[in-house]
């Protein structure tokens, strides 16, 4: 993107937290929501004495997702002591990886809003832990107090950090989204930004259009949802646009981004940033990873959301939208393949799916799939119910909001309600005639040649049998019954 | 006063019993520690329950090991469940932690009773105890002098009869300077051998802990109990224990024996060269071989240390804030707290390292001082790794001198300058132990010190016990009314 005469130009950093079932240096659970400083120990609680020992499957997490981004995996790797003091950090130093991180130089490719795919140059991935939450009694400017749960110290955060090569905030947010599919697909994240498990930072620079040297960059913080990201990030690219065009120069600094306000605001300046005293951890020896154990992390890498949106497209013949729609998370890619497998019409199911199924459900993620009463083999039984013209599409809608509540099959509460289509030839041609015989004004109509008026019989027709006449049938029934009366 | 071995003979034979024992020590702590002060915290309910539990094991003829009942101290270094940790610090003189430390675990297991916690330097910092936080230590054999340190409380404790075994920890030389001092045998094991779990960090890349005795069979029981892998520590060794005190008595004959040129340097005091010198052949005498090795990055080993250490003991102080546990100092906001706690709960030594370890960690001078001093450790390894190639053990004195007044050292560099023979295998990872090898004209104890390859302390035991053996040294005791 161009902002008049600058180039934009935007570098995420992005912590997801790791979805392995014990914390990175201990054994404690990382479930969210439970009481403050129960799933602690006296590690995580950086007790005087106590050691880290490396979560072997937070590594395997994180090499996962090197090679999903198609980074080089380094054979060897180190953990590092990063210092600052903030009472939310037990030890006052995080286990982070700084030289020596574990993977570097991949890419993830996003699609512009021009419909073209672009990708983006990842720098590095490393492995840390996260730190504690303050809670403060009454508002951080007010607060008499402020207490510490430790409950997330500790969980295995991975930071994944891309070049500045993302040139608009719309870029921003595809790539977010891109990374959390990514993420969701290998299973090492629940990509929950409101949680808190995905958190974004951004760097954002402009520079004169076309020119090779980046400009003064800013960090900002404190994005916790996709729709902030985007907003955010213009926002603060139109700040720095008339910034530059009114000839001021732009201040290295943190600014947070404030979503009730609108605004970022400066956190900090240059001259207060940290001096984080980098060294190896001495208490972790340096990781070396097997190269058969990388292959076979690779051998079982799940088919990634772009390859199963170009599968659905291919395969499925689904339009574009629908494949990105239905491949947004594994959880409903796997649904809809499970579904059509059941019911081998694959539009019809994908329109079910993108309708019906993603307005009752509270999202798309893995959460809501496996919480959704209506499974794929029952939303199959459905649509085949419409198929054989058991029911009609629009009563189909009404069984389906029933199977949500009550989660039935659908063939039993057709059979219950009554709702089967009538299909009775006799039984439709007496409605018709009456329907017909009820409105000779219409027949007039249609003999003078509105033809719509076609449509007001069937309507009648519908109305009159509850809806669950055959309208297929009515309406080849009605026709039939005009052109009668008109050629008399 | 009797070895360990000696006591669980006696308990054997059903001559006394671990609560009697521990009964005695209990009673001598209680009459000689106002003039020793080895101790912090005496643990007297714990010590009476667990003699109890091992004289019922007696009983039935079934004690657990060489260790049962025997009465032991502990560096108050060591993290102990429910028994307050102080590591001499006014910062932590009321941490209580929630947790035992691998080695005391293991202590425990093994039946050893714990009478309590013995004083040290101030975080393992020093090298006198001087720098207690909390407590003066008196050398026994002469309570003008200091009984070394940072693990003073330990020596002295042992060396008084205050306790009959006990576990330090060596970071820069802290188990086998004060064992030279009080003349006992102190052992630092090889980096990794012995879990540092619940160890309260100076240096990670340098603590060693490690035992005590008065003599070598009983340090190698000791070691015996606390060596081994530990899931919970990712620098620990996975590698089999062997029985340390299985091989203790096939003597030295055939061993060959490096004396490094850098280990007798100009100005150390004569009287140590001397005893060690006579010391070195008493080994040749009893069939081991001599040979001049050379260390040549030993004069810089000092330097770096002090770069290494303080690095990482900025790093692991830092937890000290005020707001978890041990001192909290109330101030304005939450910075104000944090720097009033700290300024109040650490002594002067462990602030200058501190601010030593801050500045060589500090963006511009990384390089040129923690990336360097890890070279110049390199260089320390291959020295012994080449030493190590011609020679089984290294023998050299301990210190360069005996036991100093308190407060002859005020100086930090002639303080530092004390453990300039001890440092290189902290830095290497090597075993080391100290033997009492001779007394000065006024009745200090001189230590000598064997170095051995990584994992072979079976064979530094071997070599000191059979110099033990061949000597009565150890079989000294002070005098102390």
């Amino acid at each position: 993107m161009t902002a008049g005469k600058w180039d934009v130009v935007i570098g995420l950093e992005v912590h997801a937290q790791l979805t392995t079932r014990t914390k990175m240096f201990c054994g404690c659970p990382t479930t969210f929501g439970a009481p403050p400083n129960t799933q602690t120990c006296p590690v995580c609680q950086g007790m005087p004495g106590t050691l880290p020992v490396v979560n072997r499957r937070a590594i395997e997490y994180g090499v996962r997702t090197a090679l999903a981004f198609d980074c080089r995996v380094n054979h060897a790797c180190r953990f590092a002591r990063k210092h600052y003091y903030y009472p939310d950090m037990p030890k006052n130093f995080q286990i982070s990886q700084y030289e020596e991180p574990l993977a570097e130089e991949g890419w993830l490719e996003i699609d512009r809003p021009d419909g073209h795919a672009r990708r983006i140059g990842i720098q590095r991935l490393h492995l840390e832990e996260d730190v504690g939450k303050l809670v403060h009694e009454g508002t951080l400017e007010t607060a008499q107090a402020s207490l510490v749960d430790f409950n997330r110290a500790g969980v295995p955060l991975m930071e994944t950090v891309s070049k500045p090569e993302i040139r608009s905030p719309e870029e921003a947010a595809a790539y977010l989204r891109a990374f959390r599919a990514v993420l969701v697909y290998l299973g090492v994240c629940d990509g929950n930004m409101e949680e808190g498990s995905l958190r974004c930072d951004a760097n954002v620079s402009l520079k004169p259009a076309g020119a090779a040297r980046l400009g003064t960059k800013v960090e900002i913080k404190n994005m916790n949802s996709f729709r902030n990201v985007q907003r955010a990030l213009e926002f603060e690219v139109k700040r720095q646009t008339e910034a530059l065009d009114r000839g001021e120069r732009i201040v290295q600094e943190t600014r947070l981004w404030d979503a009730d306000r609108g605004y970022t605001r400066s956190m900090r300046s240059k001259e207060f940033a940290h001096d984080y005293r980098y060294f190896p951890e001495p208490d972790l020896v340096p990781l070396k990873l097997d190269a058969a154990w990388i292959d076979e992390i690779r051998r079982v890498l799940p088919e990634l959301p772009r390859a199963r949106r170009q599968r659905f497209v291919a395969a499925y013949g689904l339009p574009a939208y629908d494949a990105a729609l239905l491949t947004q998370s594994r959880a409903l890619a796997e649904y809809y393949e499970a579904a059509v497998r059941d019911f081998p019409q694959p539009k019809l199911v994908s329109n079910w799916v993108m309708s019906e199924l993603l307005r009752e459900l509270p999202g798309d993620d893995e959460r809501a799939i496996e919480q959704a009463t209506v499974t794929p083999s029952r939303l199959a039984g459905l649509l085949r119910l419409i198929d054989d013209g058991t029911i009609s599409g629009k009563i189909a809608k009404t069984v389906f909001e029933t199977m949500v509540r009550t989660g039935e099959e659908a063939a039993a509460i057709v059979r219950r309600e009554g709702l089967t289509q009538v299909a009775d030839a006799g039984a439709l041609a007496a409605m018709v005639a009456s329907a017909i015989a009820g409105n000779p004004k219409a027949v007039e109509d249609y003999r003078k040649g509105k033809t719509a008026a076609a449509k007001a019989f069937v309507g009648q027709v519908m109305k009159a049998s509850g809806g669950k006449a055959n309208p297929a049938m009515v309406s080849k029934l009605v026709e039939a019954e005009l052109e009668k009366l008109t050629k008399t | 006063m009797r070895t360990i071995h000696e006591l669980t003979d006696a308990y054997r034979r059903g001559e006394t019993t671990p609560s009697e024992a521990t009964d005695a020590y209990l009673s001598r702590i209680a009459k000689l520690d106002d003039k020793v002060g080895a101790y912090l915290t005496v643990t007297a309910d714990r010590a009476h329950a667990a003699a109890r539990a091992a004289d019922e094991r007696y009983r039935r003829g079934r004690p657990l090991g060489p260790l049962d009942g025997a009465p032991i101290t502990l560096k108050d270094v060591f993290c102990t469940r429910g028994v307050r940790t102080t590591c001499a610090s006014k910062i932590l003189e009321s941490f209580v932690p929630p947790y035992d430390a691998t080695v005391v675990d293991r202590l425990a297991k093994a039946g050893a009773v714990m009478l309590g916690k013995s004083n040290m330097d101030e975080f393992a910092m020093g090298s006198s105890t001087e720098h207690s936080a909390l407590r003066v230590t008196r050398n026994p054999w002469d309570l003008t002098r200091v009984p070394g340190g940072s693990s003073g409380g330990p020596a002295a404790a042992v060396a008084a009869g205050l306790a009959a075994g006990g576990l330090g920890t060596d970071t820069g030389g802290s188990i086998r300077q004060p064992a030279a001092f009080c003349g006992v045998v102190g052992l630092k094991p090889t980096y990794g051998r012995v879990s540092r779990y619940g160890l309260v960090a100076f240096a990670s890349s340098l603590d060693h802990p490690g035992p005590f005795g008065l003599d070598v069979t009983d340090t190698a029981r000791l070691l015996g109990a606390i060596a081994g892998h530990d899931p919970m520590d990712a620098t620990s060794i996975d590698a089999p224990v062997p029985d340390y005190t299985a091989g203790l008595e096939q003597g030295v004959r055939g061993l060959r024996l490096g004396v490094p040129d850098e280990y007798f340097t100009k100005g150390m005091d004569a009287e140590v060269e001397a005893a060690v010198r006579v010391a070195i052949d008493v080994l040749k005498g009893l069939g081991a071989t001599l040979e001049r090795v050379s260390l040549p990055a030993t004069p810089h080993a000092l330097a770096t240390y002090y770069v290494i250490a303080p690095a990482e003991a900025s790093s692991n102080l830092a937890r000290y804030d005020g707001v978890k546990y041990g001192l909290r100092v109330p101030g304005r906001d939450l910075i104000d707290m944090e720097s009033k706690t700290r300024a109040a709960g650490f002594g002067a030594e462990v602030k200058r390292r501190i601010m030593l370890g801050t500045y060589v960690l500090s963006a511009g001078y990384y390089d040129a001082y923690y990336g360097q001093a890890q070279k110049v450790r390199t260089l320390v390894r291959r020295d012994f790794d080449a030493a190590f190639a011609r020679v089984d053990l290294i023998v050299a004195p301990t210190t360069p001198n005996v036991a100093f007044r308190h407060g002859e050292k005020a100086d930090p560099i002639a303080m530092y300058l004390n453990d300039v023979f001890t440092i290189p295998a902290d830095m290497s990872g090597v075993p080391g132990v100290s033997v009492p090898c001779g007394f000065t004209a006024s009745g200090l104890p001189i230590g000598l010190q064997l170095i051995g390859r990584a994992l072979d302390e079976a064979t530094v035991l071997r070599a000191a016990r059979a110099y033990e053996r061949a000597t009565d040294w150890h079989t000294r005791r002070p005098e102390l009314a």
